[in-house]
């Protein structure tokens, strides 16, 4: 029992980052863009909150810092893929080097020369809910996992009960139609941008400020990829986007725990579980997924 | 008169050329953030502080193809008289390169063996140091479960992760280390999360193969060991000590051999070890007092058998079950 307690409260540390990201890719898929930019996005978020947090001393304004750098980037992806049309897995991979370069490039300038990676003082507590009980171990959780799991049932309202999701979505299935109804369909895909943005802002920040207090090179890992496969296995719906990550992040903590337990099966198979079982699962749901119609294609006003 | 001003000149050039520090390049694989590629750049930037060579490097080269690209490109346009580097997932392509530039001396972090005519071999031999903080991690540990996570099991981590197990055993005939791999270089999260599962499986001793074990380790109070380079810092009440890796010994060793004109590939591995300063244990940090006497007393008298080779610290690169 104490070792099914123990999975659960890891999964919500696991599938944290990745929910958010997700989250934040489903609203800016459903408004009809793919935004490859999430992984660089990703990392340099988590690269500015360490570093406001660390010189300013506060961490409320790292994790501001976080969604700044989230929301900037992904205009700046709308930029290229709204505004200038531009194809938007090249815009969106080259924001993922960029973004990934300039963390490099500005952590060598700030803490080059460290043989350890720099790290806080204080990251986020972990907040404990239900408190003496026994689901104590799983709600004893950071601050932006338990709004991270808010975030799910407000987004999937916003999105189909909302005249904002509405909009949103028409620009994501059918833009022409939009701009007759009298959308700005440029606005309201950046919109979109905008707050899936600061989720992807957030979910960096989770792992620099809250998760570790520290950052590192390359510490996003493809999570960022991970959160696009879940928008796809998510059918681009907040609710089960995330029970994919929820399947996801219980995977992943199944396998280190399994192999923290010491069982006899080579550690490649435990490594691969997460990946092999997303894989069938996404092979079986993938058949109905329903992609906004829109998806990768840049709207252009006749005579514009 | 005529004959002895060429004389003149001619020791003036050479002693000009003796002034000239020594040409070096370095090629990394992955970014100079990873700890094994670090250690190597800090040896260079200190010999190049020193005055001893000139240096340059590009990194996050990468398994894909460019690393043979980068070093023809280096060698026919900057001709270096070293190039530094780490073919691990390019040894084919550095073997390639090396032989078609046999005046430059290619000195490359390696799995397999030195290539005449050129070619040397380096690796983080440390498994002494790794057996010394197991010893220390055997005595520890109240539980007897002792925690290891780490990035890959390649021979280099295997050799580490072994050394660091036989020391526990050595304390404890009875001690459970459990080895757990993260498949990343760069993964602080998923291997604190593994630390974490290491804990909550009975672990109260944790041994940093990667970064993020150490900030584990600090949320629950435990003791740990870093690895590579000494981590104290990160968390001064929890690392004890830990496996340190010194490429200074190599890079000296190699620019006194290459101005020397004696330079010949062969497997440099005893500069990475403990008797010529290639390894240590880190800095116990005030530690010292906080163990037993009879510990660390019992830890420096194994050191000094290793270092005047009373003892050798067996090297295993099997996966650790």
């Amino acid at each position: 029992m104490d070792f099914v307690i123990a999975l659960l409260g890891a999964t919500l540390r696991i599938f944290t980052p990745i929910l958010l990201a997700a989250l934040g890719e489903t609203l800016i898929e459903r408004a009809g863009i793919l935004n490859l930019g999430i992984e660089g996005t990703m990392l340099l978020s988590a690269f500015s909150g360490f570093v406001v947090a660390q010189l300013s001393g506060s961490l409320w304004l790292g994790l501001s810092a976080a969604l700044l750098t989230g929301i900037l980037l992904c205009v700046f992806m709308g930029l290229l893929s709204v505004t200038l049309g531009l194809n938007q897995h090249v815009a969106g991979l080259g924001i993922t080097l960029l973004a990934s370069g300039l963390a490099l490039f500005s952590f060598r300038i700030l803490y080059g020369g460290s043989s350890t990676p720099p790290s806080l003082e204080r990251s986020f507590a972990q907040l404990a809910l239900f408190k003496g009980t026994a689901l104590e171990p799983i709600f004893s959780q950071y601050g932006i996992t338990y709004i991270a799991l808010l975030l799910v049932p407000i987004l999937g309202w916003l999105l189909m009960h909302t005249s904002f999701g509405l909009r949103l979505r028409s620009v994501g299935e059918n833009p022409e139609a939009a701009d007759i109804a009298g959308l700005n369909v440029y606005w309201v895909r950046y919109q979109a941008l905008i707050v899936g943005g600061a989720l992807m802002g957030l979910a960096g920040a989770y792992l620099s400020l809250a998760q570790l207090g520290a950052f590192t090179h390359g510490m996003v890992n493809g999570r960022g990829w991970v959160a696009i496969a879940i928008v796809i296995f998510g059918n681009w719906q907040p609710s089960k986007v995330f029970y994919g990550a929820l399947l996801f992040g219980f995977l992943q903590a199944l396998q280190l725990r399994l192999q923290a337990q010491g069982i006899p099966l080579p550690y490649e198979a435990l490594l691969a579980l997460p990946y092999i079982i997303t894989i069938i699962i996404l092979a079986l749901a993938g058949r109905n997924a329903s992609y906004p119609a829109a998806l990768l294609k840049a709207y252009r006003r006749e005579g514009a | 008169m005529k004959k002895l001003l060429v004389l003149l000149s001619s020791l003036l050039f050479a002693l000009a050329l003796a002034q000239e520090p020594l040409k070096v390049f370095a090629a990394y694989a992955t970014a100079i953030e990873e700890p094994w590629d670090g250690v190597i750049h800090q040896a260079l930037l200190a010999a190049q502080e020193a005055g001893q060579i000139s240096y340059d490097f590009s990194d996050e080269i990468g398994y894909s193809g460019d690393m043979e690209r980068i070093l023809r490109e280096v060698a026919d346009e900057q001709a270096p008289a070293v190039i530094f580097g780490d073919a691990f997932g390019n040894e084919e392509a550095v073997r390639r390169v090396a032989k078609d530039y046999p005046e430059i001396a290619f000195v490359f972090g390696s799995g397999l063996g030195p290539s005449e005519p050129n070619l040397s071999v380096f690796d983080n031999w440390i498994h002494e140091p790794a057996y010394l903080s197991g010893l220390l991690a055997g005595n520890l540990s109240k539980s007897g479960t002792i925690g290891v996570v780490a990035g890959y099991p390649v021979p280099e981590v295997n050799r580490i992760v072994n050394a660091f197990i036989v020391g526990a055993q050595e304390a404890n005939a009875d001690a459970d280390v459990k080895v757990t791999f993260i498949n990343s270089w760069f993964d602080p999260a998923a291997a604190k999360e593994a630390a974490l599962a290491q804990v909550d499986a009975g672990a109260d001793v944790l041994f940093a193969e990667r970064f993020g074990v150490i900030e584990a380790a600090q949320e629950k109070g435990l003791y740990a060991f870093g690895s590579m380079s000494d981590q104290n810092g990160l968390a001064p009440d929890t690392v004890v000590t830990g496996p340190v890796w010194h490429m200074e010994p190599t890079v000296q060793y190699i620019i006194k051999q290459v101005a020397g004109g004696t330079y010949t590939a062969q497997d440099l591995k005893d500069f990475s070890m403990m008797a010529k300063g290639g390894a240590s244990l880190a800095p116990l940090h005030g530690f010292e007092t906080s163990l037993s006497a009879d510990l660390v007393e019992m830890l420096q008298s194994r050191e000094q058998e290793i270092l005047t080779g009373l003892y050798r610290v067996p090297i295993n690169e099997e996966a650790p079950k």
